[in-house]
């Protein structure tokens, strides 16, 4: 059977076929989803847009059997869906085909589409019908326009191809509805016609499409109903031809920043520059970045995801190569960072992924805080510690950004929650007393008090005279902790705000800009 | 208060001593004395001077080739080769060493000669494991495991190119006190290597720099590059450290045999690592001490001991030794799980 065969028996197009209604999520106690409804229609395409952490996600997740709701109801063609994990979610024909693709990469074609379940030779037998498995495979990729043998190993294709293959596994699964998470991010423009022109067959095919982006101009490209969501709400919900992006965008936004940013005093961000970028160019992640950074001065980096602002922040501290450029800290130029030699010249990075980069999880507090600070605190042939100073400065840092935890000595990082997981990193560069802090969301993760916390540190260090490179996807708070704020898109810097002039909608249009400009034109 | 909140009280009470032995570092220790009263009462020659003193003397080589072991084991690789630089070590040091035309026979400084030629050995051959899993991200098992297959056959090689016999004998008997000496009437001089070398590692693990940094790329090797840890040269020197380490028991080893062989130190390899492992060393880094290393070793030369002393055929040693060396994993597995659950 082929796969434009089954999915013939779906319903109509334009028969409601996933209905959702008051669905509410909490995760510890804080509500991420509150009362959100809308339908989906077979044959038609609805756009979800929204802000990070507007519950675009979460929303998804439910639907793909990742999380449970905690209230709400969603009816699936006519009766009651409440999947028990992803698997039994697929089973019933939802295929959530994810940003980072969920491909074997060292399997075939062929391997990928039937891993779950391969065409047996004999039924009941652990034996595969190779022969049956490639003819089906071909079958598949013939319905997304694929000509490439089912016996390639992925590895070999591009992202795009990577994207099909997805979607072949999709009708192989006979799905009835194809979530997509942001899939144009990594693809080129004729790779994205491609895949809008698959998405457009799928749809008189009478499968219900769901397309998350923060592309506005493809959702108005693509989709026949779009819904906007705020902080976890429903804000908006219209056809295609009552919404504009403007609408969106405002729709998107349209929040007051309230007491979580503490003041600051604006007046002392007037120090000479501690860092100077110039013309700092890596294939594929950034181009031509100049700005100056300086002493005192917050300076806020946004941008969407893939922007290039975490890869730009690597390149500053010597993690990930360039190919042409100038990186100057303090007056001085270095030719060849590494992160050693930028931790020698007074700079301090805190990364956006604290489990993987940032913490020892299985070492205790006080390890954690002295890592980047051994070498000071040692001396002698051996390079002996001078355990009672290092204790004595750790302790007191850690009592300086307020680490709740009682025995430094014996809580294990992994013991903590994010928020003060996150103080450990700081307290372990702040030791350091740097002057040029590139901080990569510095608040993920972390609840609002904790946030407080932190962004009174940040304060702190302005005001002690660091200079602070801030990066994050909350528009609010670096409207709330900036002196300025650059734009980036496409690894490009778009765009500089001053103090004053900051507005949320112009911050977010100038994220969006190639969406704006070709909806322009 | 009533019966029943006493009883309510004490029970937790009980369990918690329960708990506390099963998580102290001491685990170990205590099995080995609680195996030790046990085999007491079955072979009683295990208590006596003489036995204690074998398994003393057994325990050093063994141990200086575990606390190599340790680092590598840290920084979360594995050294494989320590048989084979044994083997090299031994067969180089004694053609320096040796009265029938070594290298270094006559100089009048061919002990030093002779030690220094086992250290070099162990020292460029760790610098070879070592620079092949970081500078070209070679996974330590493959490397360490083609160095072992590589010099256990050049060892032989070795030996062949300098004698008819299968080992290189006549050593001076200089050489040989260190392997046979005995200094405050008994004690094996091994015993003083030993303690200088553990008391070396212990410092290095648990007060310098390096120390701090072998545990951090243990944990978490990103994180610790992130923070201007200089990972690739951490690890190197846990190599070389292996290295040498295992030269420093080859010449126990050779210093007790009296002759340099190309077949010394071949079964010794699991017992160094399984020692460390059920000494709470963890295979997948960031977690070791010299102390646990130690009680490792007395614990597997203990049942050595007794069940030599026991006289059995070798083939009931080996399935008792795994056994026993198994229940000391499931005890470990348990501990994990109480240590997770809190």
């Amino acid at each position: 059977m082929s796969a434009a065969a089954s999915v013939s028996a779906a319903p109509a197009a334009g028969a409601p076929l996933l209905e959702i209604e008051g669905l509410c999520k909490s995760f510890f106690g804080v509500e991420v989803l509150h009362k959100v409804g809308f339908t989906v229609h077979a044959g038609r395409v609805l756009g979800l847009v929204g802000e990070n952490g507007s519950g675009k996600s979460t929303t998804m997740n439910i639907i793909g059997g990742v999380h449970q709701m905690d209230s709400g109801r969603i009816m699936f063609g006519g009766a009651d869906y409440r999947p028990k994990g992803p698997r039994d979610a697929s089973k019933q024909g939802i295929a959530f085909i994810h940003q980072e693709l969920n491909l074997f990469r060292n399997l075939s074609i062929a391997e990928n589409l039937f891993i779950t379940e391969f065409p047996k030779l004999v039924p009941g037998l652990p034996f595969i019908d190779r022969g049956a498995a490639r003819k089906r495979a071909s079958e598949l990729l013939a319905a997304v326009d694929l000509d490439i043998p089912p016996t390639t190993l992925v590895n070999r294709l591009s992202q795009g191809e990577r994207q099909l293959v997805e979607i072949a596994k999709a009708l192989g699964a006979k799905a009835k509805i194809i979530i997509f998470d942001e899939p144009t991010t990594s693809l080129t423009t004729r790779e994205t016609d491609r895949l809008f022109d698959i998405i457009n067959k799928l749809r008189q095919q009478g499968i219900a499409i769901i397309y998350i982006s923060h592309i506005l101009d493809d959702i108005m490209r693509l989709c026949d109903d779009i819904v906007v969501l705020r902080d976890g709400n429903l804000v908006g919900k219209a056809l295609k031809a009552d919404m504009t992006i403007e609408r969106m965008i405002s729709l998107m936004v349209g929040r007051n920043i309230d007491q979580l940013f503490p003041p600051r005093d604006s007046a002392i961000a007037a120090g000479p520059p501690v860092l100077e970028v110039r013309n700092i160019t890596q294939r594929g992640t950034v181009k031509d970045i100049s700005f100056s950074l300086r002493a005192g001065e917050v300076l806020g980096v946004s941008g969407l995801m893939g922007a290039g602002r975490s890869e730009l922040a690597r390149i500053l501290f010597g993690i990930d190569d360039f190919g042409s450029g100038e990186i100057i800290v303090n007056g001085k130029a270095l030719t060849k960072p590494t992160p050693t030699v930028c931790m020698d010249n007074g700079m301090a990075f805190l990364t956006e992924d604290r489990r993987a980069e940032g913490l020892m999880m299985e070492a205790p507090i006080d390890h954690n805080i002295a890592l980047s600070s051994l070498q000071a605190y040692a001396g002698g042939f051996a390079h002996k510690i001078d355990s009672t100073r290092l204790n004595a400065d750790v302790s007191k840092m850690s009592a300086s950004v307020q680490i709740g935890a009682r025995d430094i000595a014996n809580t294990l990082v992994k013991n903590l929650s994010g928020g003060n997981q996150q103080k450990v990193v700081i307290g372990k560069w702040l030791l350091r007393e740097p002057t040029v802090f590139i901080l990569d969301e510095p608040t993920r993760g972390i609840d609002v008090g904790a946030k407080n916390e932190v962004y009174k540190i940040i304060n702190r260090l302005a005001a002690g005279g660091a200079g602070i490179l801030m990066i994050s996807s909350e528009i609010e708070e670096l409207v709330g902790m900036s002196d300025r704020i650059m734009v980036m898109a496409h690894g490009e810097i778009r765009a500089t705000f001053e103090r004053g002039a900051f507005d949320r909608e112009e911050l977010l249009r100038a994220a969006m800009w190639d969406g704006i400009r070709s909806n322009a034109k | 208060m009533t019966s029943t909140d006493v009883t309510a009280v004490s029970k937790p009470r009980a369990q918690a001593g329960w708990k506390r032995l099963l998580l102290s570092e001491y685990l170990v220790l205590v099995l080995t004395v609680f195996y030790f009263a046990v085999m007491w009462t079955i072979v009683p020659e295990i208590a006596t001077a003489d036995t204690l003193l074998d398994i003393l003397r057994a325990m050093m080589p063994l141990l200086v080739v575990a606390i190599g072991q340790t680092f590598v084991l840290i920084v979360a690789g594995i050294d494989l080769s320590a048989p084979s630089i044994i083997a090299m070590a031994s067969v180089v040091g004694a053609s320096v060493l040796t009265g029938d035309g070594g290298y270094a026979n006559g100089t009048g400084f061919e002990i030093i000669a002779g030690i220094l030629a086992f250290i070099a050995v162990g020292a460029v051959i760790g610098t070879f494991n070592g620079l092949c899993t970081t500078r070209f991200n070679m996974p330590s098992f493959i490397v360490t495991l083609t160095t072992m297959m590589f010099f256990s056959g050049a060892a032989i090689w070795y030996t062949t190119v300098h004698t008819d016999a299968s080992s290189i004998g006549n050593l001076p008997r200089g050489f040989i006190g260190i392997g046979q000496g005995t200094f405050f009437g008994g004690l094996p001089f091994s015993l003083f290597v030993v303690l200088v070398v553990g008391g070396a590692a212990h410092f290095i693990l648990s007060r310098t720099v390096y120390g701090r940094w072998l545990y951090a790329v243990g944990l978490n090797p990103r994180a610790a590059a992130v923070s201007g840890v200089p990972v690739r040269r951490v690890i190197f020197w846990a190599f070389v450290i292996s290295g040498v380490c295992a030269a420093i028991a080859s010449i126990l080893y050779t210093g007790r045999l009296e002759t340099g062989t190309p077949v010394l130190g071949q079964r010794i390899l699991l017992d160094v690592i399984g020692a460390a492992v059920i000494g709470g060393v963890s295979l997948f880094g960031g977690k070791g001490k010299i102390l646990w290393t130690i009680f490792g070793v007395l614990f597997l030369t203990v049942i050595d001991k007794s069940l030599q002393l026991m006289g059995l055929p070798i083939a009931s040693v080996f399935a008792i030794k795994g056994s026993i060396i198994l229940a000391a994993a499931v005890i470990d597995a348990v501990r994990h799980r109480v240590l997770v659950r809190g």
